[in-house]
Parts: structure tokens; C-alpha cells; sequence
């Protein structure tokens, strides 16, 4: 037997695995050199004393200051982001679909827009729109959530239009419009609970890409995690290293999660599968 | 007639939240960015703005961040396909498959403070390959490599990769086992086959994912900012100049003009994409 | 318009091959006759498909040859073996049209461009196409699509032609039309044909003789006609067509089932008790006041009906009844039964 079919199949399983072992040292060494940096002792040799530091909460509160204030801004933006982008886009793009069809274009028009809008030149726009923000409700880091609410906007937008398009939102509202639910009715227990899955890809696309963030935050002189970590940086670099490969780590975890528990029952709801143009973070 | 007009007006009202938000938070600032490109700090109208572009240095940043992002596109593009390829050969829902997605999932969103940190504790003048490489081989890796546009380029190509794996996925998914059997059985060889079939089927796929990509490095800031304090060499880092030193006179339009010249570049490529994008549903949907 | 060419006489000798644990092909022995068209028919997981991807060279076979006009082609490469195939659906090429997809096959021989033409609208009128020539893929419906695919294959004039369940994924009606026209193009092409099919009726319908597949082996291989009035196994009898399996006593090549005494096929279990597989045109349902069985499904098939009748003893029967004339049989109706001395395969009890 010539085999000719398993030669083949064995020539592309070694194509295969060159590719996959040469891109992914890559891939690879940029991470190692963080955690072979972060694990230096001051006179050579090895200490795990950098992520003993990172890991006593208590202590980084009082010994970086700056790292504490990006850390809790950016838990309460990834909150206020996720909450905002929910509530504006799941009844919206479900009121567009059951009442007003035609705008649908418009609305995906509008989602999809920041694409072409750079991160840094949003900041430019934005400028002005946040004196205002200031003016009216304070200083505080937490209302960049208005401007990342855009900025994950188009991402959050191909999850959820993924999973109501996997039902079919009309005839579910109308069935439960029959049966008496009213408009709230309709939305809490008829249409979300059917969306779950799409509203936990949007929801976790968010958390990542608010967790990166770092143009908006800096260039508006604001606290977030990367603004902190920058800070940080020149201060203590093996901490601020640390903390970053912590975060990423944690992103990391996020988004496994979601590629794995998405990719078993809806492959099409997986928004990775649209790209990002901008560079999130 | 006056009843079902209140109807539309309440079905309108569903949408006023979003249309509001939007509004204020999308619509404002990019009027501000396309207005303000075209009023002095007076506000009256003016074309001195986008003359400004001529300057030099604008031009020399704009050409370099056209060379990066054409570079890093082009090597991103053609490694990601690779990979790509090597994902698809292999079991459609085997380890390998889900892993690779998935990692290239998160590195695709990886950016700014980490990845710049990253490199420089891999390739910065004390990173470890760094050091690795002169104690073994006395090679040097030049100490200011990350902060010129060829390391700018090696950290770029570290995102676009994953990138091009994920949008090029489906692309290749949707190229059928039966089109190359069917070739094979009318007497083609591989070469033939993806002479005839699958190259002319994957180009405006592969065109397109190129395209993302250049857009994806066009509009990169965070990554760069991290690295590069000094100077502007690339067209985000002139608006960051031109937005942090308000200071001088005129330089704030300036810098709306660079921003409006950055939204044109990225549309344009952006609606190429598009358009083959629509043409590769069409066959490989 | 077709240069006429005669078929070539194929030859699949011992033709194994297993995946992991699983023996997809356990030893095939066929042979096709020039010009002949064998349906493989089987359920799916049968080795049908294995056996025609292993002659077209899609595979590798562990163990066997197969030997195409005695030349052996067992370590020839896909490309080089000059067979024709169709697949079950989505092969054609969708950047080409219609006349480009026939003509690809040409062009990848280096035929000239007058060529390549003139003979993909010769075989675009073959399976009458030619209005169509210019569409692409997504421009035509599955038929129309499965006939590019049928014409793109003979029109490197194939030794042999291979066709991969070519109709699984069309509407019934089209399958109907599409499965005769195939026959027709064949018989005129006059190619050595290998047929695989799930589809009892298709491969009945269309080929010269049927082999049905079981586990990875044959289990019997003969012109329809035979294989539905003489099944070599219980398997092919219950696989193709609809059988009663009814109790009896056999002896001396004889079954005595209810009344009746059934003259038993060959290949059955000659003596003591036995289940004979009985077709349901065997069994005659008559209306009887006091009939020993009561209907208790009746279905209207156009010409023919079909009842599901209980008897005394609590079996359920099939029987095929003419729909024409008096006495509709109703649910619930009382009816006597009679089975015709129709020759049939009687195995052992279980």
C-alpha cells in the first residue's frame, strides 16, 4: 500500500505543528519574559517576593497608592459599562425588531461606527463633551463609563444581534402580548432569558476591553487600571509587570470562558468571530 | 390616520434613549473632530487646518504609520493565514482548534501598557531573550529597538496574527473538502488546486482580513504611547502631541484636522473591507 | 455529440480499511461489467461510501487492490485515475459558472479554449442545461446543480463514473426526475458507474444489479428484480422493501405458515420452526363478517392501499390491497386472511 492519502495527511500534521509550535513561541516569550522579569532577585537568582506583594491586597492599598485608585476605578467602570451598555442596547435592538423594522439599518449603522473612529481621535471629540461631564456631575474616573459605553458598542452590538436573531423576537412578543404580558413583561421574562447567552458574550467582551483601556483614560487625565499600572511602572516596574500579567491573566480567563462555553451551543454567537478594528486597549 | 401617527411616535419614543446617548457621546464628538477641522480657534470657518497637514513632520509621521501599518498587515496577514491553515487541517472541534481560537481570541485584544511591557522584559536592553542572546551568541539587540518603528513593528505583529487567524477562520471554514476532491478527481494537481480554486476563492477574503488589519494598526495608540515618550514618529502620537500641548496657538484644530485624516484613511479601508467581505459570503458563506 | 466510448470493466479485490476500532470495509469483493451502473445500498455506516471513495483514490485502503481495465490502480493518485465523480451536493466551484465548472476539468488538461467550450455546451445540453450556462452556483437550484456536477464529471470522458448519493439532498420530486435523467445520460455515455445510495427505490429504480452493504461487507448482489423477490439474507429482505415476519414450521423446502404452505428460497433455514419473511402483497385481506383479524390501520397510497391488521393471536400483519373497486377497508373493519404461495426466505426464530 502506497498510502497516498496518509502520507498527505501526515505531511500537513507536520506543516501543522511547525506552524503552530513556531508562532506560538512567539506568542509565548513575550509572557515568559514577564514572568521571568517579575520573578528577578535584586542580586540574581530567583524570588517569588514581587507576586507576594501583588497578592497582599491590603498592603498594595497602602504601598501604591496609584495602583489602589486604577483598580477601583476600573472595577466600578467595568460595572457601570456593562450596566449602561444592557440597558441602552438590549431593549433598544429588541423595540427596533418587534415595533420599528425599519430603523434596524440606522441603528447597526450607529453601533458599528466607532470602527472607523480611532481611539485616540474619539479622545479629541470627546474632550469638550467631557468638560461638560465634569461641569455637571463632578470629576470622578467612574463617568468614563459614557465614553467606553462606545467604545465597546460595535463588539456589544454583533453579540447581541447574533442571539436575537437566533430567535425570533417577533413572534415570542407577540405570542406573550397574546397571553397578556405587557411591553416590561415581555422584555425581563420572555426575550432575555433567551438571550442569555449572547448578553454574557456582550457582557464579558466588555469587561475585557474596559479592563484595557488605556487611551481615553490617560489623555483625559483620568484613573483606570492601565493608567495606574503605567504609573506604576516608573516607580516599580517588577510590580507594575506583575499586576499587568495579573490583569491579563484574569482577561485571559474571561475570554477562555466565554470561547469555550459559547463555542458548544452557539458557534455563531461568538463575537470574536467579528473582528476588533481598533486596538481595544 | 392621527391614531396610527401617535403609534409610530410611541414606537419612535423606544429608541429616543439610545438615539440620545449616541448622540451625545458619538454624534457630538465626531462633529467636534470634523467641525473643528475646519474653524480656526475663533471660530470662523477656515481651510488653514487641513493646509497644516502639509507640514513635514506631519507627512513623514503619516508615511511611516502608512509603512507600519502596511508592513505589520502584510506579515500579520501572512502568518496568520498560516496558522489559520494549519487550525483547519486539523480536528473541527479538537483541542488544537479550540485552543488557538482561543488564544488568539485574547491576544488579538492585547494592547497598550501590558504588551508594551511585555516586550520590554522580552527584548527591552535588560529583557531576557535580550540578555539570553548576547551571554550565548554575543549578538546585540539594539537597546532602542522598541523605540523606533521597527519594534513598534515586532509589537504591532503581535496582535495582528491572532487577528488574522480569527477573521480568516470562517474563510477557510467555508472552503468545502469537496471542491479540492472534485478537483483532484478532473486530474488537478495541488498546485492546480490552489492555483484555481482555492486561491481565487480565498483572495478577496484575504485582501479584506489585510485590509482589517492595516486598519487595526492605523488606528493603534495605546501600545505606542506606552512606548514611545519621545517624539511623535506616528500620526496617533502627533494628536497626542497636538491634544496635550494646547498651549500653542492653533495647534488644537490642527490636531482635529490629523484626527479627521485618520477617520478618512480608516473609512476608506474599512468600506473596502466591507465590500469584500460581502463578496467572500457570497462564495464561502 | 458524445464520442461514444465503452465502459471498462472494474474489479475491487479484498478492499479493507478501518478506522480506529471501527472495520468500515471488511474484505469487498465486486466486480462491474463494461457500461454496467452498480448501486451499493445500504444503511449509513455500512461501507457504501468507503468503498467508492476508496476507488476514486479519496482514501487509502489497509489491505485489497482495485483493478480498473486490468490496469491496477491501488497506489495511482486521485488525479491520475480518470474516474468522473458527483458528490452529494456543494462540489460545483463557486467562483465559475455553470459552462466554466464543466469545461474546469478540460482546462486543467490543457485542452484549448474552442475545446474546453465546444464540449462543456455539448455537455451542458446533455443534461439539459444550456440556457443555464453562464449562472453560478448560488444562481441555480440543487437539481440544476447536482446536472453541472454530472455533466463537469463526463466531460473529461471518464473511464468510470462515480456518483456519491447524488440525490440525497434534493426534494423528492426532483429525485424522481433527476435519478431517471441520470440513467438515461449513463446508459448514452455508456460509463462503467458506481452508484451509492441510502435510497432503496433509487438504486432498484436505476441500476443494472444492487449490492446491499452491511458492516463493511456484501451481503447480496443481483439485478433488482432478484434481490427483492429472492433475498439472500433477512437483512436484505427487511432492508429493501417491507416484510411480515410470520412464524412457521419448515420442512422440505416448504413453509407452513397459517393455511398456507410458502415455498422457501434458497439460503433458508430448512426444517423446525421458523419466521418467513413475507412481503405485504403476499398477504390477502378479504372482508368477512367473522374474519379472524381486525384492521387497525389503514393508509391510502394512490393505486394501492396498505393496512395494518391484527390477528387472533395478537400479531400485527402488513398487507398491500388494491384501492380500486368496492369494500374500502376501515379501522376497525372484521377481515379474513389468505397468504399467496409466493417463494420466501424463512431464518430461525429470535
Amino acid at each position: 500500500m502506497a498510502g497516498l492519502q496518509r502520507a498527505r495527511v501526515r505531511r500537513q500534521a507536520t506543516f501543522r505543528w511547525v506552524v503552530v509550535a513556531v508562532v506560538g513561541t512567539f506568542f509565548a516569550l513575550p509572557l515568559l519574559g514577564m514572568l521571568e522579569f517579575t520573578t528577578r532577585a535584586p542580586g540574581g537568582g530567583r524570588t517569588a517576593a514581587v507576586w507576594r506583594t501583588v497578592a497582599d491586597l491590603g498592603g498594595l492599598r497602602t504601598t501604591y497608592p496609584e495602583l489602589w485608585a486604577g483598580l477601583k476605578a476600573s472595577g466600578a467602570l467595568v460595572v457601570l459599562t456593562v450596566l449602561i451598555m444592557l440597558v441602552l442596547l438590549v431593549p433598544t435592538m429588541t423595540w427596533v425588531r418587534l415595533r420599528v423594522p425599519g430603523l434596524r439599518r440606522t441603528i447597526e449603522f450607529i453601533c458599528l461606527l466607532p470602527l472607523t473612529i480611532p481611539a485616540i481621535v474619539l479622545v479629541v471629540g470627546l474632550a469638550p463633551v467631557y468638560a461638560w461631564v465634569t461641569y455637571l456631575l463632578g470629576g470622578s474616573s467612574a463617568w468614563l463609563c459614557f465614553a467606553y459605553v462606545v467604545l465597546v458598542l460595535p463588539y456589544c452590538y454583533r453579540a447581541l444581534d447574533a442571539g436575537l436573531s437566533a430567535i425570533d423576537v417577533r413572534t415570542l412578543g407577540e405570542a406573550a402580548r397574546s397571553l397578556g404580558a405587557g411591553w416590561g413583561t415581555v422584555m425581563v421574562r420572555v426575550i432575555l432569558p433567551n438571550v442569555r447567552t449572547a448578553v454574557l458574550s456582550a457582557s464579558f467582551l466588555a469587561v475585557a476591553l474596559v479592563l484595557g483601556e488605556f487611551t481615553i483614560a490617560s489623555l483625559l487625565h483620568r484613573d483606570n487600571l492601565q493608567v495606574g499600572i503605567n504609573q506604576l511602572g516608573q516607580r516599580d516596574a517588577q510590580v507594575a509587570v506583575a499586576v499587568s500579567f495579573a490583569a491579563l491573566a484574569l482577561a485571559f480567563v474571561l475570554l477562555l470562558v466565554l470561547s469555550f462555553a459559547g463555542g458548544r451551543r452557539t458557534r455563531t454567537l461568538t463575537p470574536l468571530a467579528t473582528p476588533p478594528t481598533q486596538e481595544p486597549a | 390616520m392621527p391614531l396610527t401617527s401617535r403609534v409610530r411616535g410611541g414606537a419612535l419614543l423606544g429608541v429616543a434613549p439610545f438615539l440620545a446617548f449616541t448622540t451625545i457621546f458619538l454624534a457630538v464628538p465626531t462633529l467636534v473632530v470634523v467641525v473643528g477641522a475646519f474653524v480656526d480657534t475663533g471660530g470662523r470657518p477656515t481651510l488653514a487646518n487641513v493646509a497644516g497637514l502639509r507640514q513635514g513632520y506631519i507627512l513623514d509621521a503619516l508615511l511611516s504609520t502608512l509603512e507600519l501599518s502596511l508592513t505589520t498587515a502584510v506579515i500579520g496577514a501572512v502568518v496568520g493565514a498560516l496558522l489559520a491553515y494549519a487550525v483547519v487541517t486539523a480536528a473541527p472541534d479538537g483541542m488544537l482548534r479550540r485552543s488557538v481560537s482561543a488564544v488568539c481570541g485574547v491576544l488579538a485584544q492585547f494592547g497598550g501598557v501590558t504588551l508594551a511591557f511585555a516586550f520590554l522584559a522580552t527584548v527591552g536592553s535588560q529583557g531576557f531573550v535580550t540578555l539570553y542572546l548576547f551571554d550565548h551568541t554575543g549578538l546585540a539587540v539594539p537597546g532602542d529597538l522598541l523605540y523606533g518603528l521597527r519594534g513598534l513593528g515586532l509589537v504591532y505583529v503581535y496582535f495582528q496574527i491572532p487577528l488574522m487567524v480569527i477573521v480568516f477562520l470562517p474563510a477557510l471554514d467555508g472552503v468545502r473538502v469537496q471542491w479540492r476532491e472534485a478537483t483532484e478527481s478532473l486530474g488537478g494537481s495541488t498546485w492546480q488546486y490552489w492555483r484555481h480554486v482555492a486561491g481565487p476563492l480565498l483572495m478577496p477574503a484575504s485582501l479584506g482580513s489585510t485590509l482589517l488589519l492595516f486598519a487595526n494598526a492605523f488606528a493603534a495608540y495605546a501600545t505606542a504611547a506606552a512606548l514611545v515618550s519621545q517624539g511623535s514618529p506616528i500620526l496617533p502620537l502627533v494628536v497626542r502631541a497636538t491634544f496635550t500641548s494646547e498651549v500653542v496657538l492653533g495647534q488644537a484644530n490642527l490636531g482635529k484636522a490629523i484626527a479627521l485624516a485618520m477617520v478618512v484613511v480608516v473609512a476608506v479601508v474599512m468600506t473596502g473591507y466591507a465590500w469584500l467581505q460581502r463578496r467572500t459570503s457570497r462564495w464561502v458563506g | 455529440m458524445t464520442p461514444q466510448r465503452q465502459g471498462v470493466a472494474v474489479r475491487l479485490e479484498g478492499l479493507s480499511r478501518h478506522y480506529g476500532a471501527v472495520r468500515a470495509l471488511d474484505g469487498l469483493d465486486l466486480e462491474l461489467a463494461p457500461g454496467e451502473m452498480v448501486a451499493l445500498l445500504g444503511p449509513s455506516g455500512c461501507g457504501k461510501t468507503t468503498a467508492l471513495r476508496l476507488l476514486a483514490g479519496l482514501e487509502d485502503a489497509d489491505a485489497g487492490r482495485d483493478v480498473v481495465d486490468g490496469r491496477d490502480l491501488t497506489d495511482v493518485p486521485v488525479s491520475k485515475r480518470d474516474m468522473g465523480m458527483v458528490f452529494q451536493a456543494y462540489s460545483l466551484f463557486p467562483h465559475m459558472t455553470a459552462r466554466q465548472n464543466v469545461a474546469f476539468g478540460l482546462r486543467l488538461r490543457g485542452r484549448s479554449s474552442a475545446e474546453q467550450r465546444s464540449r462543456a455546451g455539448e455537455m451542458l445540453e446533455l443534461v439539459g442545461l444550456s440556457s443555464q450556462a453562464d449562472r453560478y452556483a448560488h444562481q441555480m437550484s440543487g437539481g440544476q446543480q447536482q446536472r453541472v456536477a454530472l455533466a463537469r464529471a463526463l466531460a473529461i470522458e471518464p473511464q468510470v463514473l462515480l456518483l456519491d448519493e447524488p440525490l440525497s439532498a434534493l426534494d423528492a420530486k426532483v429525485r424522481v426526475q433527476l435519478r431517471d435523467e441520470i440513467r438515461r445520460i449513463q446508459l448514452d455515455v455508456g460509463a462503467t458507474t458506481l452508484l451509492v445510495t441510502h435510497d432503496q427505490e433509487e438504486a432498484l429504480a436505476v441500476a443494472d444489479r444492487v449490492g446491499v452493504m452491511r458492516g463493511g461487507r456484501l451481503e447480496q448482489i443481483a439485478a433488482p428484480g432478484e434481490i427483492y423477490t429472492s433475498p439472500a439474507t433477512a437483512f436484505v429482505a427487511e432492508f429493501v422493501g417491507l416484510t411480515n415476519r410470520m412464524d412457521g414450521v419448515a420442512a422440505d423446502g416448504v413453509a407452513q405458515v397459517m393455511r398456507a404452505r410458502i415455498p422457501l428460497l434458497p439460503g433458508s433455514v430448512a426444517s423446525g420452526p421458523v419466521s418467513v419473511l413475507v412481503r405485504p402483497e403476499s398477504v390477502e385481506v378479504h372482508t368477512q363478517r367473522d374474519g379472524e383479524a381486525e384492521v387497525v390501520a389503514a393508509s391510502f397510497l394512490g393505486s394501492l392501499g396498505r393496512v395494518r391488521v391484527r390477528t387472533a393471536d395478537g400479531a400485527v400483519l402488513l398487507a398491500q390491497v388494491p384501492t380500486g373497486g368496492a369494500g374500502v377497508l376501515q379501522v376497525g373493519d372484521r377481515v379474513s386472511l389468505a397468504l399467496r404461495p409466493v417463494p420466501a426466505l424463512a431464518v430461525s426464530r429470535d
